[in-house]
């Protein structure tokens, strides 16, 4: 099957692509994940400024709003399960519909991938703190998700959009910031393109890819020859292509009805590992909290931890992003508040279920440990072979699902960062999608670890903007969200079977 | 004392003969003629947030052609002969439950519909709305062939 040419020809395009991207990704990295050494506490303990940003911001909210997140949780159930829905609004996107189109669009290579990165980094001890990021993660969302439904657009049309460019823009020009909120929106959009093709993208069909090969026999199997990766990522492009240029609506429909599933079966397959290995569950417990406070490595260790854990968790669960407000502004609600108690539900789904899942499984089984490979999807799928040897194949049917979802979800959140940018037409439309197209090809079929690392800061420099507007309309927020639960609480909305 | 009759139409032979059967017992019984177009829709649905984002347009374009396509017809036939109030209705959910709704709304002395005479396995695989409705219904229900 490998024809020399071919592979001569892939790897130059590999060589290429890194040419142009290696010096835009250091540049891009060097300023979004800029760190604090902190010499003071151990050598070669550095602290990424970013990962403070998105942790701050989700205890600020979380102390500003006196722990909203918990207290919605109940009342958010309600609000997905449809008691609270007009019959009025029958036909129309419910609760339950925005939170699982965002939710297909968060659960992704980060929950499988990333978090064996973290744990293989940082050690057992980093699940903690990723499920500590995730909790507070929760009220993060839910503050974006009440602005993007109170600022969204309704087009004459009859269309519904919304998301941070709009709620900065709009939400600050209230505020008499119209000019701030306005850069902060472009910044946020054009940081939404790059984490369109670089975490929501390339990033998926690059670990896709990985795990097919692997499964089918690595090097020496099906997918060994030298151009795989691109031919891979051609045949993932025309079905992401199929869908998103040509409209083949049946394709996406069966995803979307599989992923849920997919999800569901992921969890139960961690599970199976949990209790394959049931007498080493007690004591990977205890790993994950003794050593989330004291590592091997001693206190320095801590903060590496810490910051893998965080780290991971925000790049799985997008809290503080800005890109799920953009999936959960279509719902049917006049009370932006409801969105944002639904949208505390994400986070809750995807890092402390889903990822913490991930983590048991791959701290239980030891497979961080080994290091002869680099941490990544493989890690995960070693943890699964512990119980079936064609376990990794379920693995890699989630995975390749998994990514897609993510894909055609982030292609619909960088379409509307491109329309904002460059207003909607029809040549904006396809050349984005295009693009995207594009890049699934590029990302499966290189292993540079440039593309990564921009596609790591792109998606991480879009909470640049977005928190910033966050903490500018944190009053907006607090109103929406204390007024809708006292009226709540004072029986004035009520669940439909109640109304009279 | 009961109101009405509510028929379920869904454009096919057997709903348009349902509510002929329908239009004669609510003139020998003096009631109002209910006639429903459910759009099946679930709050449950996954969707893509393309789809969502345009969802209303659609909800306005799928409660229009069951209107103009599935009720007008019908309501027009049936006016025309005079005696009979004649009311048409269009909405989205569970076709069985949304009948039943209804149904109570209406104060409704039983419910009509059509039967599609569809084969067992589609059945078994999606079920059929007469079926359901007899689990469901606080009313008599009448199945028109």
């Amino acid at each position: 099957m490998t024809t020399p040419s071919a592979q001569v020809l892939a790897a130059s395009f590999d060589e290429q692509v890194n040419d142009v991207f290696a010096p835009i990704s250091d540049f891009i990295t060097g300023i979004v994940f800029y760190s604090v050494p902190l010499t003071f506490i151990d050598e070669g303990v550095e602290l990424p400024l970013i990962v403070v940003w998105l942790v701050v911001a989700g205890f600020f909210f979380t102390i500003y709003l006196r722990g909203f997140q918990f207290r919605a949780f109940g009342h958010a159930l309600r609000l997905v399960r449809g008691d609270y829905n007009d019959p009025e609004d029958a036909g129309e996107v419910t609760h339950f519909q925005a939170l699982a189109t965002a939710v297909s669009g968060t659960v992704g290579l980060g929950n499988i991938a990333g978090v064996a990165v973290a744990i293989s980094l940082g050690g057992p001890g980093a699940t903690l703190w990723m499920i500590i990021a995730g909790l507070v993660g929760m009220c993060t969302k839910g503050v974006e998700c009440t602005l993007g439904v109170k600022y969204r657009n309704v087009y004459p049309d009859g269309r519904v959009s919304g998301g941070p460019m709009y709620y900065l823009s709009k939400g600050l020009a209230e505020k008499g910031m119209g000019t701030l909120g306005k850069v902060l929106a472009i910044a946020f959009c054009i940081f939404t393109l790059g984490g369109a093709v670089g975490g929501g993208n390339m990033f998926q069909s690059n670990q896709a890819f990985s795990q097919a090969r692997s499964v089918t026999g690595g090097d020496d199997g099906l997918l060994g020859f030298g151009a795989a990766g691109a031919v891979f990522g051609l045949v993932l492009a025309v079905l992401v292509g199929a869908v998103i240029i040509g409209g083949i609506k049946s394709i996406a429909r069966v995803t979307d009805k599989i992923v849920p599933f997919m999800a569901v079966f992921y969890v139960l397959a961690c599970l199976s590992v949990l209790v394959a290995n049931i007498t080493a569950v007690p004591g990977a417990l205890a790993d994950i909290v003794t050593q989330a406070f004291s590592p091997e490595a001693g206190f320095g260790g801590i903060v590496g931890v810490l910051i893998q854990g965080f780290r991971r968790a925000a790049f799985s669960n997008e809290a503080g992003l800005g890109s799920a407000a953009i999936a959960h502004s279509a719902v049917k609600t006049n009370e932006p508040a409801t969105e944002g108690h639904v949208a505390v539900l994400e986070p809750f789904i995807d890092t402390v279920v889903i990822c913490t899942m991930t983590a048991l499984a791959i701290v239980i089984t030891g497979t961080y440990a080994d290091d002869s490979s680099a941490p990544g999807v493989q890690t995960t799928s070693a943890a699964f072979e512990t119980v079936a040897s064609w376990f990794p194949v379920v693995l890699a049917i989630a995975v390749i699902l998994f990514a897609y979802s993510t894909m055609l979800a982030w292609s619909y959140y960088g379409l509307k960062a491109a329309t904002y940018l460059f207003g909607e037409s029809m040549v904006v439309d396809r050349t984005w999608k295009l693009v995207f197209c594009l890049f699934v090809v590029i990302g499966a079929s290189s292993t540079l670890d440039a593309v990564i690392g921009f596609s790591d800061s792109m998606i991480f420099a879009m909470s640049l903007a977005n928190i910033i507007g966050l903490y500018l309309m944190a009053g907006v927020v607090k109103r929406e969200i204390f007024g809708y639960r006292r009226r709540l609480a004072d029986g004035d909305i009520r669940p439909a079977s109640e109304r009279v | 004392m009961s109101a009405s009759i509510v028929v379920g139409l869904d454009g096919s032979e057997a709903s348009g003969r349902a509510a002929d059967s329908a239009a004669d017992a609510a003139r020998r019984h003096e009631l109002r003629l209910v006639l429903a177009c459910v759009v099946p829709w679930s709050p449950y649905a996954f969707t893509n947030a393309d789809e969502n984002e345009r969802r209303s347009i659609e909800k306005e374009r799928e409660s229009r052609a069951a209107q103009e396509l599935v009720l007008d017809p019908v309501v027009a036939r049936l006016s025309t002969i005079g005696d009979l109030q004649v009311e048409g209705v269009v909405r989205h959910g569970h076709p069985a439950e949304t009948l039943v709704a209804l149904a109570r709304e209406h104060d409704a002395a039983w419910i009509t519909v059509g039967r599609i005479g569809q084969s067992r396995v589609r059945t078994l695989l999606f079920g059929s709305t007469p079926s359901s409705l007899i689990q469901l219904s606080p009313v008599p229900v009448l199945v028109v062939p």
